[in-house]
């Protein structure tokens, strides 16, 4: 028992270990290691975003109103005054000009759903290019397939929520989306939108799907993720001391608490610039929606780009038998995107069965030592930013003064060309670095050096069992600075 | 808890000073306060942010410089076990779980009736979903135009044929239906012998007017461009392309169906009305729109 001079943090680490206990599992949390690798905060960039997004959105959550009720707006911004709006658009209206520091919490929260989906697109592909996903981590590659796909859901009911001019367009074809789904589409579009579109409901749904439905089960599905990273402990690159049964790194406490908190302010200090500096969702320009009206170079957020380019860039094909039809919009609408997800969710599978080996992987393997895969990703990435390329077609036709007819037809062949094409030079590419690694035939022929000069010049092939070797008989370990552990 | 530099960082460069990570502290408390000074004096947007960049940043340069000049480098190293459990174990679950299946199965009739019962529960929690919506009914394919339905601009004017030039077009709706999403409609005066009437619709223009849905046959945005001299309407969202000249035939992008036409004649008074209702539903497609 601590005596009443016992620093601070030794009588509150008492008080609480009598009441919870975990004195030995809460000393090997701080004691955990993380690899100091740039490419492992990806997933640390997206988890601040989105408690950054939890912050910012409690607050705008104070002042906005999801109401379709007709307001006249009569508030400080003044091309608008005299207008009628509904009450949801002019809340948002009003947080922006009338709320002190309204319009730089919602650029913020804005800014950082486009930042959350770009962290976690940019850490699934340092998982996937890098063989993370591999067993034991299928589930929580499938965890993490999941929070994109709400991560990009909920950012869509988000910008839909405000009602402006953009929103209520991407409301009306998502709703043609929905219609599109054969047999039950109509029922699900008058379940959504409770009658035909637009209704008075949709908003007060989408503001309870948009701040507590969908973020609840991400934030379930981030605490799940985070707790199956623990229990599997991090991955880590192929080098002089890594191996198969340890992690190599930096400890949490001290080192990587500063690291990853630092990160987090810095993170939260981009995000402010942003949202205080660069204007987003300029809602006052668009106006309020009208259900006549369009603006052309209507533009979704970034994340559903590639949705939009699928609608545009599909030709004129339906399914019509018997007097039933699957409409055009289901195959790029529902379709596509079920596919794309499907196989997202299988490819551990997939790569396992094609490996032909199911062994747990700690140890992640370089792109350019497996070129298919590597190239798979290539390829499939290319597919898709074709995709989203084609959303902006009619931006593209303005802005080099081409028709978007060309436009359209250029990105349809690119869609159907450049993927392989881009795959099959990746896989060159790692062929050709790999041979690099090994250097001149003479030089190759001889056995790895036995201190490799830092621990970034990794072993010509690093297979788990080769750089196991290579780890193992080299002075690499004493050389390494170990701590003991209990 | 400062561990001992090792040998190749004494040799290195002279040792880390504070002085990144104070300036970068003080520049967060100056900025944090001035922050404080903008929202007193009413707040600024661009003030708002840019404080907060420093901030925060400052924070965050401070920590992390902090980290890198004076906390642990490591490299530390965790042992890993493996993940799976072993066979021992494994099979001291598999046997607990087959003793307290063997107990439950052991009453395989009120295994039954509470998979039912379950399972009706389950079913009977659905209905509530059904409140979300009615059921969908004949809206999605009634026209919002009935036969005798003035023409009316959206402040609600009605219309004659010689309040649109040749080569412009408006937007109306059915007068008392204005608020229908459904309702907006494009009155296009076409150039003449621009329009070649389907047949059966010969009668179906007014002095070179036409009247075609606004709404697009393919996602339901407003086809709100026209190109006069083609005769072309261009839908701004997915680029689906209908000739006005041959009955709004989609000819370009993924539009598959026409743009629904509506007949046009003249009430006494020469104001255009509703010569009866749209050729076809209104909007995008769904399952059983053709029957």
């Amino acid at each position: 028992m601590a005596s009443p001079k016992a620093p601070v943090t030794a009588r509150v680490v008492r008080w609480l270990d009598r009441r919870v206990g975990g004195a030995r599992m809460a000393r090997k949390t701080l004691d955990k290691v993380f690899p100091d690798h740039w490419s492992f905060l990806l997933g640390e960039v997206a988890l601040y975003c989105f408690v950054i997004l939890v912050l910012t959105g409690i607050y705008l959550s104070l002042f906005f109103t999801p109401s379709t009720s007709v307001v006249t707006y009569d508030g400080s911004y003044g091309p608008l005054r005299g207008v009628e709006m509904s009450e949801a658009y002019e809340s948002a209206i009003r947080i922006s000009f009338d709320v002190r520091a309204g319009m730089v919490m919602r650029q913020i929260h804005h800014w950082a759903a486009l930042v959350f989906v770009a962290a976690i697109i940019a850490h699934l592909a340092r998982i996937f290019f890098t063989g993370a996903f591999r067993r034991p981590r299928e589930l929580n590659w499938m965890i993490g397939v999941t929070l994109l796909v709400l991560a990009m859901l909920n950012g869509f009911a988000g910008y839909s929520l405000l009602d402006d001019q953009l929103s209520g367009t991407g409301l009306r074809i998502a709703n043609a989306i929905i219609l599109s789904i054969p047999i039950v589409g109509t029922w699900i579009s008058s379940l959504v939108f409770d009658g035909p579109y637009p209704g008075t409901e949709i908003l007060q749904r989408l503001f309870v799907a948009h701040i507590l439905l969908i973020p609840a089960v991400i934030g379930v599905l981030i605490a799940v993720h985070l707790a199956l990273v623990i229990r599997h402990k991090h991955t880590q690159y192929p080098g002089p001391g890594k191996r198969e049964d340890n992690v190599v790194g930096q400890r949490l406490w001290p080192t990587y608490t500063a690291k990853a908190g630092g990160l987090f302010f810095l993170v939260a200090s981009v995000l402010a610039a942003l949202g205080g500096l660069a204007q987003i969702n300029a809602i006052w320009v668009t106006g309020p929606y009208r259900g006549a009206d369009v603006s052309s170079a209507s533009q979704p957020d970034w994340y559903m780009g590639w949705t939009e380019g699928g609608l545009r860039l599909m030709p004129p094909w339906e399914v019509r038998a018997f007097g039933y039809q699957i409409p055009n919009p289901f195959f790029p609408g529902v379709l596509l995107p079920s596919i794309v997800f499907g196989i997202m969710y299988a490819w551990p599978f997939i790569q396992s069965r094609r490996a032909k080996t199911d062994q747990e992987h700690h140890i992640l393997f370089r792109p350019r030592d497996h070129p298919v895969h590597t190239g798979i990703g290539v390829a499939a990435f290319t597919f898709v930013t074709v995709m989203m390329v084609a959303g902006s077609s009619d931006v593209i036709a303005v802005t080099f003064g081409v028709s978007v007819n060309a436009v359209i037809w250029t990105l349809r062949t690119a869609l159907l060309i450049l993927p392989p094409i881009a795959g099959l030079v990746a896989a060159r590419l790692c062929v050709e670095l790999q041979r690099r690694d090994a250097g001149p035939p003479s030089v190759a022929a001889e056995p790895p050096p036995a201190n490799p000069p830092s621990s970034r010049a990794y072993p010509a092939a690093p297979e788990p069992e080769l750089a196991d070797q290579l780890s193992r008989s080299s002075a690499a370990e004493s050389a390494t600075r170990l701590r003991e552990t209990p | 808890m400062t561990e001992p530099a090792s040998s190749a960082e004494r040799k290195g460069p002279p040792a880390p000073t504070t002085h990144v990570p104070m300036v970068a502290f003080i520049v967060s408390i100056v900025a944090a306060l001035g922050l404080t000074f903008v929202y007193w004096r009413g707040g600024q947007p661009q003030w708002e942010g840019a404080l907060l960049c420093l901030a925060l940043g400052g924070i965050g340069i401070g920590v992390i410089s902090w980290a890198h000049r004076f906390l642990p480098a490591g490299p530390d190293e965790e042992p890993r076990e493996q993940v799976a459990s072993s066979d021992e174990a494994l099979a001291a679950l598999d046997a607990d779980l087959i003793a307290g299946e063997e107990e439950f199965g052991r009453r395989r009739l009120l295994v039954r009736l509470l998979a039912g019962a379950a399972g009706a529960l389950g079913l009977a929690a659905l209905f509530p979903l059904r409140s979300l919506g009615p059921r969908p009914g004949a809206g999605l394919k009634a026209s919002p135009f009935s036969t005798g339905d003035h023409l009316v601009t959206e402040q609600g004017t009605r219309v004659r044929p010689e309040d649109v030039a040749v080569d412009g077009f408006i937007t109306v709706v059915p007068e008392g239906n204005t608020d229908d999403a459904n309702a907006p409609t494009l009155l296009i005066h076409t150039r003449p012998g621009q329009n070649v009437p389907r047949s059966g619709r010969e009668d179906w223009a007014v002095d070179d007017l036409v009247a075609y849905s606004k709404i697009c046959t393919h996602a339901g945005c407003p086809v709100g461009l026209y190109q006069a001299e083609s005769g072309l309407l261009l839908c701004p969202c997915h680029q689906s392309t209908f000739d006005v000249g041959d009955g709004s035939r989609p000819v370009f992008g993924p539009a598959t169906r026409s743009l629904p036409q509506l007949p046009l004649t003249l009430d006494d008074d020469g104001y255009l009305v509703a010569g009866g209702e749209f050729s076809s539903p209104i909007g995008p497609g769904f399952w059983n729109q053709l029957r």
